[in-house]
């Protein structure tokens, strides 16, 4: 089964998404992009530091010149080096988000948000007051920016962005820089604003619970080179990717929040393959939520437990194995009711419960695992 | 007993502060896309470009007048083409003056400006560029506010410098009463004629004027703010 939000192949292809085959150096690195994303959603451009993600950003803003290839966005061709095609960023509205924000200091935060909205217009099917009422923005219009926290002037910067009217967002890890309770917040404020966008965004990120919890799409990016790129629960599932993605190789759950439980502080989540139980979040009944299950949070057993403090236990089937990176380990891919999960297991324990494809288990997940 | 200031000292005094207004604002004019483009290109030409500017710093006035009077003058190359454009020369005359003292002052005026742009770094225009400002649009929305502080710097330099200069009016300029006749030329033809006490008045209301200027330069100057 395919999640509703994942986007499938042929929509991979799209010609209204973006398209971007560029090659060029960074010092020592030499940087090769070739990415066709989808013309909707958020795609997350993920790796370790140094892998060249903030590179790759500025090459299709067009802020480095130094690339030589094509990007186009939909039929609007940005660059094409071949033909000395090169649209400055500023006519190929963007929405540019950085690590630190970075604010006009000689504007008010209003300046700032009417930077590029009046610039693009004031279109009138952007809603302004409403942007600013779901970031938090109100009451802090006419303030002066660096009397704001760090998470404060990322909320201003994102929205000065949505309201530039762009046609491609580009947030490059806009929560690396903040603390732990900014951070928690703001990535709410994106899980909602995710699924009203309208428009297609690229999301850096090195932080895999906000990839997981973002992103629709996922281009894996190592060394300059893109490893992977597909959709998110699909790739970060992928067995032989599991050497790239080191501990963010796991399934991603999509589920609806039926029950909470008040007492326990926890919240009941359906999906596919049965339900689980996650810390609670605040999310209301039938709202869709994602929860990440890391491959390495997850145990095997044969039967169901009962003397166990896992919560969650999840009737699964196994379908493959593969190396995992260290050799006392493997990696087990389970089809739970068309959901696929990943355990990291040692393989002494595959050999002692005789585990083969096809063999029934069940997958027991910590719900402390399972945290926001 | 006599006034302070006579209506010869006042006349200079006028004419020096005429002559220091001009040139700051022609300077500010010139100076700003000269600094502008120092700090953002990266020709090959900016460093030689650069010492050219800041040539006056280190040149003696006496050498700058005597050039500027070569070019300027009916055999230069500037003179002749001044003169077969129907023009009158500039040489001993308030817009020979202003020719000088702008070449004179161009490094205080250009080096401050070039510094505070320099200072507001690529980021903001960038950003900017991403919320769809051209780059002239950038030039005055974001690189101008930013670089204020700079701007007071350099007009308060530019000022203050043309007030107190000497050499390359001399040269060029002459001591023309009322014309070009200024206010170091006065001082000093009180000093040549033996007239310590005017010329200690006159001294002294440039000195008074020059820390004046710098003192409400400092005070001018926006506290700085705490960068992104």
């Amino acid at each position: 089964m395919t999640e509703p939000w994942a986007p499938n192949l042929s929509e991979r292809e799209d010609p209204r998404g973006l398209k971007a085959t560029l090659a060029w150096r960074r010092g020592e690195l030499a940087i090769e992009l070739d990415i066709a994303l989808p013309p909707r959603g958020i795609t997350a451009l993920f790796g370790p530091s140094g892998a060249g993600k903030t590179s790759c950003l500025r090459a299709i803003a067009g802020l480095d010149r130094g690339s030589a290839g094509t990007v186009s966005l939909g039929d609007e061709v940005w660059q094409d080096s071949a033909r000395h095609v090169f649209v400055p960023p500023h006519r190929r509205r963007l929405g540019y988000v950085t690590q630190e924000a970075s604010l006009f200091v000689h504007r008010s935060v209003a300046g700032n948000l009417d930077y590029g909205y009046r610039r693009a217009g004031r279109p009138k099917h952007i809603d302004r007051d409403a942007l600013i009422e779901q970031f938090g923005l109100r009451a802090m219009l006419g303030r002066r920016v660096d009397a704001l926290s760090g998470g404060e002037r990322q909320r201003v910067a994102i929205v000065r962005a949505l309201l530039s009217d762009p046609s491609l967002l580009l947030f490059d890890e806009p929560l690396s820089a903040l603390d732990t309770t900014a951070r928690n917040d703001l990535l709410g404020r994106l899980e909602t604003l995710h699924s009203t966008l309208a428009v297609p965004m690229i999301y850096v990120s090195h932080a895999i619970d906000e990839v997981a919890r973002l992103a629709d799409h996922l281009v894996l990016l190592d060394a300059g080179h893109v490893v992977a790129q597909g959709a998110l629960q699909a790739t970060l599932t992928r067995l032989d990717l599991s050497a790239a993605l080191g501990e963010a190789v796991g399934a991603v759950i999509e589920g609806t929040v039926v029950g909470h439980d008040a007492h326990d502080h926890l919240t009941e989540l359906a999906f596919a393959g049965g339900t689980l139980f996650v810390p609670r979040r605040g999310d209301i009944v039938g709202q869709r939520l994602r929860c990440r299950v890391g491959a390495r949070d997850v145990v095997l057993t044969l039967e169901r437990q009962t003397g166990s403090s896992a919560l969650n236990q999840v009737r699964a089937r196994v379908v493959a194995l593969a190396d995992a990176d260290h050799p006392s380990q493997c990696l087990v891919q389970l089809d739970a009711g068309g959901c696929v999960l990943l355990a990291r297991i040692t393989r002494r324990s595959w050999h002692a419960l005789a585990l083969m494809p096809g063999r029934e288990v069940w997958a027991q997940v910590k719900a402390v695992a399972l945290g926001a | 007993m006599m006034p302070l200031l006579s209506t010869q000292d006042l006349q200079a005094f006028g004419l020096t502060l005429r002559l220091a207004a001009t040139v700051t604002a022609v300077l500010l004019l010139l100076g700003t896309p000269l600094a502008w483009w120092l700090a953002q290109t990266r020709s090959r030409w900016q460093r030689p470009v650069a010492a050219m500017i800041a040539l006056p710093l280190v040149l003696p006035p006496t050498v700058l007048g005597f050039y500027l009077l070569l070019l300027l003058g009916p055999q230069g190359a500037v003179g002749r083409l001044i003169a077969a454009m129907g023009l009158s020369a500039l040489p001993f005359t308030f817009g020979g003056l202003v020719v000088g003292s702008v070449l004179y002052s161009l490094p205080f005026v250009v080096q401050p400006l070039h510094n505070a742009f320099e200072a507001i770094g690529a980021r903001p225009l960038e950003v900017a560029a991403c919320l769809r400002a051209s780059p002239f649009d950038r030039f005055f929305s974001v690189a101008c506010p930013m670089a204020l502080p700079g701007f007071i710097t350099a007009a308060v330099l530019g000022f203050a410098h043309t007030m107190g200069e000497f050499g390359v009016v001399l040269m060029i300029g002459g001591n023309i009463p009322g014309q070009t006749r200024v206010l170091s030329m006065r001082i000093f033809d009180h000093v040549e004629a033996g007239e310590y006490s005017q010329a200690h008045t006159l001294s002294l209301c440039l000195l008074v004027f020059s820390f004046a200027a710098l003192l409400a330069m400092s005070l001018l100057r926006p506290r700085r703010v705490e960068r992104d």
